[in-house]
């Protein structure tokens, strides 16, 4: 059934243990206030972007790993974390962006896809088995390959006729 | 050692250049898109391109131990400095050039930085791993509208045509290999341009053939942008690009 979120992709697994496993779960749930600044309530955590937060000489340093190359979220992304772990008391910090491991949507938690589908975003699909996300049709069509930021493209619904976004697979 | 230091900050620079070059001429296409959607798309690879820059520029500054800024080197050094390929800096001429020289490029940077992903320099692989994905995309956009182009009006043939018989000419340096360019691939680092050249012939003939297009071979193969010698067009490029860095110094926004 389409309404259905697909199982846990590896990648987000592992990201899911390793911030279990982190000694900085408090850190890590005050970062969960960070949203992407182009999707509306959709967590840097949720998103996939969030790659580790480590401690070093009192320094707390966080790292990103950017989802387009050119994407102009990145900057205001690094200023919301310092400024959210500075509301909870954390002056020194430093944000490191990655381009390895390269960010794939299969980061994505299930629940960042649900939120997406929630706003009347399509979530990312492998093959790019687009359903619309207002009447979980799949006959669907592309309309531009690019969307209204860097990681989306336009799809429309051929039974309900909703134009919407869709998160590309990536 | 400190000489392949040396080479690999001119190898990011030059990667740099091209993205940047390439990014400003897409970008032209803002608001003058031949219709909306297109309007986006264009201006989203420009933003790609302009990505791809600063991840070059960026690990060159850090190489160079931070002495500039990525944006001094984009907005401080003049026509003679940038080493970009000539290809990317020619203007956008009307949309058949602009998409016919995307899809050449498409191709290339498709196999190239397939290649580039190999590089014994973890970081020069991690921005690889990174653009290529962004040039696969590319190409599935471009490839369709050569088909359309060359399948259109007499009209659009006839522009498609123009823009491959001026492309001819500047498609060769794409595979032409500096004597430093060679000693840091032999190195593992770059990528042997030359050895990518049958591959993309093959291909990008293949692909104009089933629309009855064809790509001459060219013998004459205009070159020099690595060394910094460029068309009359780059001038005009980066007076545009660096007007207001040049007229407020530090500006910021």
């Amino acid at each position: 059934m389409t309404n259905l979120i697909s199982i846990v992709s590896p990648e987000f697994a592992s990201r899911k243990a390793y911030r279990v496993s982190s000694t900085h779960s408090d850190i890590w749930n005050i970062l969960d206030k960070v949203f992407d600044p182009e999707l509306p309530g959709l967590t840097i955590w949720d998103l996939g972007i969030l790659q580790d937060v480590k401690e070093k000489n009192d320094v707390l340093l966080i790292t990103v790993t950017p989802t387009y190359s050119g994407c102009p979220a990145v900057d205001s992304i690094i200023t919301d974390i310092k400024t959210e772990l500075a509301k909870c008391g954390y002056k020194k910090v430093e944000v490191e962006v990655t381009l390895s491991p390269a960010w794939t949507t299969e980061m994505m938690s299930p629940a960042g896809k649900a939120h997406l589908k929630s706003i009347q975003i399509a979530p990312p699909e492998k093959n790019d088995d687009v359903s619309c996300p207002v009447c979980e049709s799949n006959n669907t069509k592309l309309l531009s390959q690019f969307g209204s930021t860097a990681c989306k493209s336009l799809y429309q619904c051929n039974d309900c006729f909703e134009a919407f976004d869709y998160f590309k697979h990536f | 050692m400190k000489d392949n230091q040396q080479n690999l900050i001119r190898f990011l620079i030059g990667l740099g250049d091209d993205s940047v070059a390439l990014s400003h001429r897409l970008s032209e296409w803002c608001s003058n898109g031949p219709y909306l959607e297109e309007d986006i798309a264009l201006s989203n690879i420009a933003l790609d391109y302009i990505g791809r820059a600063r991840m070059f520029y960026q690990y060159a500054v850090k190489l160079e131990g931070n002495k500039r800024t990525e944006d001094d080197i984009a907005y401080l050094r003049n026509e003679r400095e940038y080493t970009n390929l000539l290809i990317h800096e020619l203007p956008i001429n009307d949309f058949a050039f602009t998409m016919v020289r995307q899809y050449f490029l498409d191709v290339y940077y498709c196999e190239y930085l397939k290649l580039l992903c190999d590089s014994s320099d973890d970081q020069v692989s991690a921005i690889a791993n990174k653009a290529v994905k962004e040039s696969r995309y590319h190409l599935k956009r471009s490839q369709p509208w050569i088909t359309q182009l060359a399948e259109g009006t007499s009209e659009s043939k006839e522009r498609m045509q123009l823009a491959l018989d001026e492309l001819e000419n500047f498609v060769g340096e794409l595979f032409l290999m500096e004597d430093w360019e060679k000693t840091l691939a032999e190195s593992g680092v770059a990528v042997d341009r030359k050895s990518l050249e049958a591959n993309w012939n093959k291909e990008v003939q293949a692909f104009l053939e089933k629309s009855e297009m064809s790509f001459p071979d060219s013998k004459l193969q205009i070159r020099g942008g690595r060394n910094g010698i460029h068309t009359e067009h780059l001038g005009h490029l980066l007076s545009e690009m660096q007007y207001l860095q040049r007229s407020m110094p530090g500006l910021e926004w």
